[in-house]
């Protein structure tokens, strides 16, 4: 009878030590608030499976009928970072992507959820890969302050926009209509579209210029778009979102002659 | 325990577990087919909506992710579903007026209990919305009512005016912005699956106010981006009454931490209404009232999360002028009767929900009307007091892509205080009802 006790006792032990190893992929941190991967399935489940699939892998019922597809949570790459190319994202990536939204997608902006809710699904969501248990994201990057734009800094950027082959796939005038926006794929093969830069309504990750910032440094994971953190200098990221900034308005100008 | 006994638990565990399974919701078909979304995205349970189902609505029927125009529809998508509700329902009154001798109205009445039931359909909405272009939305929902076919609501709302979500507009038929929405009620009876708040009339009251009921005018309404604070402004007033009423909504909520989102506002309608008519031999002409009288209504509400439960509570207070009160044409003021006043009254309802999941969800309701003034003396100080209470649940077998499907029970009852045709005791009646609430 002891014996059966103590390997009941083990077997005790040994389970609150897994649950404890495993515990930081079921939290998520967000500034003061703790994410909760528990709750967080019921809300995915309400909100999230119809898309994403109830295995996190893009592979909802209405994935076929959307355009770009659903992001594939487990891989564990995403578009939306503060942190370098190839990184992990930090809770607040997710938490502030779930936030937004993602503009030009079928994802929409879940700002209306509960704080705590949105914290919880940023927890569930690192439960689908096993990276978030074997790696930690590397800092973010970091974004200087931002000069105030000119006629020069625009001019420089313009400049970068060729010299980079940027209209190779949003085209001259930053329509997302380059020569190669047809041929091009994301990470799982399916055709994806280059970002219009003339809509004007906002970037992919967000609708500031520190968000144009962020998505030329950290680039879209999963996406033909690249990093251009070492290829760049800050100063010439900022002419290269200042000239970026015009193109809404030019491409307008065009449009109404 | 025996074998059989061990059998019939095992089956009752799988049918409960089968019941309250938390597979998700899918559903709403005109939106959930353009989005891919699952109803349970924007409805708590269907047909309530939740905080982003809410937000939605007040977006123009839009996410904004850049996906709203309808070039972005998919060529097979059409935006219409239809709602119906089969059931067998029994309705009884336990002092309805019945003659004495079947047939022979001369041989007097006696109060006696008459119960009818049977198989029965609901209305059969229609329902067609969406966006025509970015920022402009619309809604057309005829429905089907015994042969007769009438609009419930056709409107449409110019969204996000002057790049702001605080300014929209809104011209057609339209259900009033309510604080709790008649439209959405999670009951179905006769006696549970109205709001009588919104619709009392004062007995000998001749004025109609119905907050319950959609109205043609226009609304001005506009929300912060995560909803939490709303309001509207609508000015109503139906061809060719001439008389216009307002209505205005405001609502703020807020986070409480492990109990969810808090919802409360204030509401208040405020018009007039003829107490007369210019006439054609004797005949009212439409349009052509007379005597305009005054009148409001106006109240607070909150809606409360725990969790999985949550409760909608609402205040109204009332009252009507004189004439309308007492259903006397204000140009003879010598036929009100003596002592007479405008009627008012309070009244109220709370109304709990417990989500288990999307699939299922438990109602209870208890609401309230008590005369705090009748129009005149001669009127019992009770008569018109109501209470009425409801229990039901909706279990949702069967949703998907393209339909949503709610087994739905639901017991109600309601007594009017002193209403009893021949004894003026309290008339009471009630509601049982089961059925399948869907739509396509």
């Amino acid at each position: 009878m002891r014996l059966v006790a103590n390997k009941t006792n083990i077997a005790m032990g040994l389970i609150i030590l897994l649950s404890g190893l495993t515990s930081y992929a079921q939290e998520s941190h967000i500034g003061n608030l703790v994410g909760n991967a528990k709750h967080g399935k019921a809300l995915y489940q309400r909100y999230c499976i119809f898309c994403h699939g109830p295995e996190g892998d893009g592979n909802g019922q209405s994935a076929p009928y959307l355009d770009p597809k659903p992001r594939d949570f487990t891989k564990a790459t995403f578009k939306c970072r503060s942190t370098p190319s190839g990184s992990l994202p930090l809770d607040s990536d997710l938490y502030d992507t779930i936030t937004r939204g993602v503009h030009a997608s079928g994802m929409p902006s879940w700002r209306p959820l509960l704080r705590q809710e949105r914290a919880d699904l940023v927890a569930y969501i690192k439960t689908f890969s096993p990276r978030f248990h074997e790696e930690k994201p590397d800092p973010p990057i970091q974004i200087p302050p931002e000069p105030s734009t000119s006629p020069e800094s625009v001019k420089r950027g313009g400049q970068i926009f060729q010299s980079m082959n940027c209209a190779l796939c949003h085209g001259k005038e930053g329509r997302g209509n380059g020569p190669s926006a047809a041929t091009l794929t994301d990470t799982r093969g399916y055709p994806i579209r280059p970002f219009d830069l003339t809509s004007g309504t906002s970037s992919k990750c967000g609708n500031s210029d520190e968000g144009f910032f962020r998505d030329l440094s950290t680039g879209l994971d999963g996406t033909p778009m690249p990093s251009f953190a070492s290829a760049l200098k800050p100063d010439q990221i900022w002419d290269l979102v200042h000239y970026i900034a015009t193109l809404p308005a030019a491409a307008k100008l065009a449009d109404s002659r | 325990m025996g074998t059989g006994s061990i059998k019939r638990a095992s089956a009752w565990l799988l049918l409960i577990v089968a019941f309250v399974s938390s597979r998700p919701a899918f559903a709403i078909p005109a939106f959930a087919r353009k989005y891919g979304l699952p109803c349970s995205a924007c409805h708590a349970t269907w047909p309530l909506l939740n905080n982003f189902g809410q937000t939605f609505k007040d977006n123009g029927y839009q996410l904004g992710n850049g996906r709203d125009a309808p070039i972005y529809q998919q060529p097979d998508y059409w935006p219409i579903t239809f709602r119906v509700l089969p059931q067998w329902h029994r309705e009884s009154n336990d002092r309805a007026a019945v003659d004495k001798i079947a047939g022979n109205a001369s041989a007097g009445q006696v109060e006696t209990s008459v119960a009818t039931s049977g198989f029965d359909t609901s209305s059969i909405d229609i329902l067609t919305g969406g966006t025509l272009a970015n920022n402009i939305s619309f809604l057309v929902q005829p429905f089907i009512n015994n042969g007769s076919s009438s609009i419930s609501q056709a409107w449409l709302r110019l969204d996000n005016l002057a790049r702001s979500r605080w300014l929209n507009l809104k011209l057609g038929k339209f259900e009033l912005d309510e604080p709790i929405s008649q439209e959405r009620t999670l009951l179905s009876s006769n006696t549970g699956g109205t709001y009588y708040n919104y619709f009392f009339t004062p007995p000998g009251d001749s004025n109609f106010a119905g907050l319950g009921a959609n109205q043609l005018g226009v609304e001005v309404s506009g929300h912060s981006e995560n909803d939490y604070t709303r309001y509207s402004v609508a000015l109503l007033g139906s061809f060719p009454t001439q008389t216009y009423n307002a209505y205005a909504n405001v609502t703020q909520s807020f986070e409480l931490p492990k109990l969810g989102l808090q919802r409360f506002g204030a509401y208040g309608y405020l018009g007039e209404a003829p107490t007369y008519f210019q006439t054609s031999g004797g005949a009212p002409i439409p349009g052509a009232g007379l005597g305009n009288r005054s009148f409001y209504r106006a109240g607070a509400y909150g809606i409360w999360y725990a969790g999985k439960f949550d409760f909608d509570t609402f205040f109204l207070h009332g009252q009507d002028n004189v004439f309308l009160g007492n259903s006397i044409p204000a140009n003879q003021p010598s036929a009100l009767p003596l002592g007479a006043v405008g009627p008012a009254w309070n009244g109220g309802f709370i109304e709990a929900h417990y989500t288990y999941n999307p699939r299922f969800v438990v109602i209870g309701k208890y609401e309230l009307i008590r005369m705090s003034r009748q129009a005149n003396p001669g009127i019992r100080n009770n008569l018109g007091n109501l209470d009425t209470w409801a229990v039901g649940y909706r279990w949702y077998p069967i949703m998907n892509t393209r339909a949503g499907l709610a087994w739905v029970q639901e017991y109600s009852r309601i007594i009017n205080a002193g209403a009893a045709p021949l004894s003026g005791r309290d008339d009471i009646g009630s509601s049982l009802l089961m059925g399948f609430d869907f739509d396509f």
